[in-house]
């Protein structure tokens, strides 16, 4: 499994199986994260990426394989043992709690943590990442534009210091010029340190991002390769980039 | 000066009412709100609570204890009934509902429903078929306000119930634990990507819930001076109303629910036929839900799920 990317892997799933009911959801799934990287996960609707993303967290556990995080066995381990580890995932549809204001959201996302002061800093930090928040920071969640609630949903996300992060399709249903502004956003997240694992519809942007590329179908990775090189590919060219 | 007089007797009246319907119905609405169940046990939450109560409040009179101490008396009564039954609480969802989390809603319905006949029996055997009579520990003190007669038990008893209410809104709002209740009712899955424990955020709803009950069991105990192990089934119906009235799982909506069928039933009994009572909570929901089908306060924010 380890003939693709660099040595150190955050993240690695080996020949991982997942059932919904009697669907055979993830048929022998293996891929890796490297350290410090943005590795991204693309394929059509119903591919089994997001699957994918909640089988790592333990939702949706995987029925064979195994996953290593940080070269720790994590598949047997519940959704908020998982979390404590540091895994954190932003979730298709953003799953914003639509009751709870949009500072609230933001402290769920620190629920695991008990350094007041250094939630305190990093409550600062999201909000000179995305001002918009603390303007809404009374607003209850339900009430936020979609862009906003993805924002808050990366934002609440990073609250927790995650070791490393999931993004279930950040760009979906957003105006373009706010793809832009939360892929370059994903990208500060990155160099500042945080390793992550994207999974996109969009698949040129997610790819101009990352250093490495997974071409998911019908539950089974079919192509595994630098992001680069997958952006020359001809058969990802004709599938996923529209050309 | 007569119709004044009997005004006041009757909004005390109802305001007793209302807080006893209200804090049952807190039980069902966070109940529903966290694992989309209908508690048909919550009844008899009320009852057990009454019971254990009675047994309390018997030993420590007999003891002497209630006329040396009596607000440490009063403590200990509800602190006991609470307690216990939110143990009970605890119990019922380890074994009747968790296991049933995957399963249909219904079958956990119907475990609800005979979990409630268990409970029912249980006492019936446990404690007899006839009314208990309660020690008349309130007194028959009181003040003259506007020309009716409040007593001091009336006054606690409300206070008391506004004061758990208060402190409920305090814990949901202002605690960690509490906001992971709000979480988890709003969005499961969710909260649990972040870390927060289900099972602990739902065994929390099983601690409150069935405690404020027992609570409202004693007080119903206490002001009316009996017991008997079926006098939670009407409360409880009427609770429930009272909890769809003010909009299913929201806390809320279920004080103001339980407040308004409260004041209802009061103002009913005092100017119309009394017999006819207990069928006023029941227009009252049939009414508003005719025109708010989702209760006074159950607009919830429609949200995509995926």
């Amino acid at each position: 499994m380890n003939e693709n990317g660099p040595a150190k892997a955050v993240l690695q799933l080996n020949e991982v199986h997942t059932y919904y009911g009697r669907i055979h959801a993830l048929k022998g799934i293996s891929c890796r994260i490297p350290s410090g990287g943005i590795v991204c996960l693309i394929g059509a609707n119903g591919a089994g990426k997001s699957t994918t993303l909640m089988t790592i967290c333990g939702v949706q556990p995987a029925a064979k394989g195994e996953i290593l995080f940080e070269g720790r066995p994590i598949h047997r381990m519940r959704p908020e043992q998982i979390a404590s580890l540091g895994i954190s995932q932003v979730p298709e549809g953003r799953q914003i709690f639509p009751l709870m204001t949009t500072l609230e959201n933001l402290e769920m996302g620190a629920y695991l943590r008990k350094d007041r002061d250094g939630i305190k800093r990093d409550l600062e930090k999201v909000y000179s990442l995305f001002p918009v928040l603390k303007e809404r920071r009374n607003q209850l969640g339900g009430t936020l534009s979609g862009g906003e609630q993805q924002m808050l949903a990366i934002a609440r996300a990073l609250m927790s210091r995650p070791r490393l992060l999931l993004l279930d399709e950040p760009s979906l249903g957003l105006a373009p010029l706010l793809v832009e502004r939360i892929f370059d956003t994903i990208q500060e997240i990155n160099r500042a340190g945080t390793p992550i694992f994207l999974v996109e519809q969009n698949a040129q942007m997610a790819l101009s991002i990352s250093g490495w590329g997974y071409v998911m179908e019908t539950g089974r990775i079919v192509l595994a390769d630098r992001a680069r090189a997958l952006l020359e590919d001809e058969q990802v060219k004709k599938a996923y980039l529209g050309e | 000066m007569e119709t004044q007089a009997f005004l006041v007797q009757q909004i005390v009246n109802a305001l007793f009412l209302g807080s006893i319907y209200a804090l049952i119905a807190l039980g069902y609405t966070m109940v529903y709100g966290i694992i989309q169940l209908i508690n048909f046990a919550h009844g008899e939450m009320f009852t057990a609570g009454s019971f254990i109560g009675l047994i309390v409040l018997g030993a420590l009179q007999r003891m002497g204890f209630v006329e040396s101490h009596f607000v440490l008396s009063m403590f200990v009564v509800f602190a006991m009934a609470m307690a216990y039954v939110a143990f009970l609480g605890v119990a019922i969802e380890h074994v009747a509902y968790k296991p049933l989390r995957r399963a249909s809603r219904l079958s956990a319905l119907l475990s609800a429903l005979g979990m409630s006949i268990f409970l029912s029996n249980g006492m019936m055997l446990s404690q007899g078929v006839s009314d208990r009579a309660y020690p008349p520990v309130l007194g028959t003190g009181g003040i003259h306000v506007l020309g009716a007669r409040i007593t001091y038990g009336q006054i606690f008893i409300v206070a008391f119930a506004v004061a758990l209410m208060v402190g409920l809104n305090l814990f949901v709002k202002k605690t960690k634990l509490g906001k992971a209740m709000r979480a988890t009712a709003q969005n499961r899955r969710m909260a649990g990507l972040l870390g927060i424990n289900i099972d602990k955020t739902i065994r929390t709803t099983f601690v409150i819930g069935p405690a404020l009950g027992a609570a409202a069991g004693v007080m119903v105990g206490m002001y009316y001076g009996s017991v008997r192990f079926d006098m939670g089934f009407i409360p409880g119906i009427k609770a429930f109303a009272a909890a769809v009235l003010g909009g299913i799982g929201n806390i809320t909506g279920a004080m103001v629910g339980g407040m308004l069928i409260g004041m209802v039933e009061v103002l009913w009994a005092a100017f119309l036929p009394s017999e006819w009572k207990d069928v006023t909570a029941f227009i009252v929901l049939i009414l508003v839900l005719y025109f708010r089908p989702t209760g006074i306060l159950g607009e919830r924010v429609i949200e995509e799920r995926v």
